[in-house]
């Protein structure tokens, strides 16, 4: 579990996140929303340390990271998988070394048990045989899958993930986000995710946040974000033509 | 002000890169890579800059020096000094500063805007120490091999111009280049590539590493790299010789 508590983070005095707290629970896949600029990528990065919040908690089970000094941060977020946006590969690796890297770091496992390792979690992510290949040569829905299977290499209790079906087609950002269902469930781990793709939430979202303009705007459910009477909520939710027939 | 503000971000990316390393044989194997990718590999252009101008010395120093008082054997003496207090140091070292530090700079600058850095401090590496350590430590233990191989190999192509233009005998100029040798005059110009290879190596890092934006900044990142390693290298090429010759 991840407890957000009043968390606020300005910019060079503009506020870009308003005394945020939420509750992201294990198990589940909790999504982040809202239009571009609104703060979520911002939050996002305040959970996983790369900013420090002004004011405010964040809280991973009993532990308060934002007590943490950088190198305390550091050594925590082994326990965290992060997916960026655009699956931050290391372009000098081949798939199966970008794999590989959080156990050479942090696991004295045997040459064979790391190759076992980087198989299976290959194999979880629909992406055998591609061990030697480097990124240059995959494709946008590979890389992220590639990104997945690195962030799951060393079992994380945590797993974030950026806009993990921005730049794909429709059916492959199907198959990333029920992929990453797929994971959460298995593994008992808390995913946060960060999107503005209406099918993601629709399809995955258990737990879902919207934030408009830095602060917190409405908090619920795949099925509640339909009905909600929340005008903002509304004009992001029906904003396609496609969901406002649906509507 | 704004120049004490990098000095300062400069003086914390230096702590942070010569943090312990969280496995020391990872960090060790990666030295050798860097030696190979940033060292070994400018060595055919370490040769043919070095051959070059050994030729071109001493064809300058048989033209300027052309006084019958003087013995032949000067003439080499003199390309000998030339080569070993500053041109195979200072000299390589400037032209190593706008290969080998736009390539890092570049390198760690596109790592920087394409979220790998992040990516590693996310899964608890420590970036700067993982990326930068090793290119340091290989880089002072390779540059000062190339700075020697470029001494003999500029000494090779003054042998060979002199000889085959009929300047002066094979036997005057071994002469000259062993005449009044100082070994000291080495030691002060390997430990002014030791201090150069830190210098190219950890202020490109630095710009690669500070690179915000896109391709554009990742650019200038690197030109940024080349102009102050080059400065750099000659303010502390000057501190060095007036402390150790002057």
């Amino acid at each position: 579990m991840i407890r957000v508590d009043n968390i606020s983070k300005s910019f060079e005095g503009k506020n870009v996140l308003s005394s945020i707290s939420v509750e992201f629970s294990e198990s589940k896949t909790n999504l982040i929303i809202g239009r571009s600029g609104s703060g979520k990528t911002v939050l996002l990065k305040c959970l996983i340390g790369m900013h420090e919040p002004d004011e405010g908690d964040i809280w991973y089970d009993e532990n308060r990271f934002t007590a943490l000094d950088p190198d305390q941060q550091r050594t925590f977020r082994q326990q965290m998988g992060v997916v960026f946006q655009g699956g931050a590969l290391f372009d000098s690796m081949n798939v199966e070394q970008n794999v590989r890297l959080p156990m050479d770091f942090f696991t004295d496992w045997s040459r064979g048990e790391k190759r076992d390792r980087v198989n299976f979690c290959l194999e979880k992510v629909n992406l055998p045989d591609v061990n030697k290949l480097y990124p240059a040569e995959l494709s946008g829905g590979m890389k992220k899958r590639v990104a997945i299977a690195r962030a799951i290499a060393l079992n994380p209790r945590y797993l974030f993930c950026d806009e993990p079906n921005s730049g794909l087609d429709p059916q492959t950002a199907i198959v990333i986000d029920k992929l990453i269902r797929e994971i959460t469930v298995d593994f008992g781990i808390t995913t946060v995710i960060n999107t503005h793709d209406m099918n993601s939430v629709m399809e995955i979202g258990d737990h879902i946040l919207f934030l408009s303009e830095g602060s917190k705007c409405w908090e619920g459910s795949s099925a509640e974000i339909l009905t909600s009477g929340n005008n903002i909520l509304n004009e992001f939710v029906f904003a396609s033509e496609l969901m406002k027939r649906f509507k | 002000m704004r120049l004490f503000r990098i000095l300062g971000l400069y003086v914390m990316f230096i702590r942070r890169v010569f943090a312990r390393p969280e496995k020391h044989g990872l960090y060790f194997r990666q030295v050798f890579r860097e030696i190979d990718k940033l060292g070994v590999a400018s060595l055919g252009i370490v040769a043919v800059i070095s051959f070059f101008i050994g030729m071109v010395v001493i064809i300058h120093m048989t033209s300027s020096i052309s006084n019958p008082l003087i013995p032949a054997y000067y003439n080499s003496f003199t390309t000998r000094d030339v080569l070993v207090l500053e041109f195979s140091s200072s000299v390589l070292c400037l032209i190593l500063a706008g290969k080998v530090g736009s390539n890092i700079a570049s390198e760690i600058g596109t790592m920087k805007i394409t979220e790998q850095i992040d990516a590693l401090e996310t899964m608890g590496i420590n970036s700067a120490a993982y990326l930068v350590q090793p290119k340091v430590i290989g880089m002072m233990l390779i540059i000062p091999v190339l700075v020697t191989l470029s001494i003999f190999i500029g000494l090779l192509g003054g042998w060979f111009i002199a000889v085959v233009g009929n300047m002066m005998t094979s036997s005057d100029y071994l002469l000259g280049i062993r005449f009044d040798f100082h070994p000291y005059k080495v030691v002060y110009t390997l430990i002014k590539s030791v201090v150069f290879a830190f210098i190219i190596t950890s202020v490109s890092a630095f710009h690669g590493y500070h690179t915000k934006g896109g391709a554009l900044e990742v650019g200038r990142s690197s030109t940024l790299a080349v102009v102050w390693s080059m400065i750099l290298i000659l303010i502390f090429n000057y501190l060095i010789t007036q402390v150790m010759l002057g």
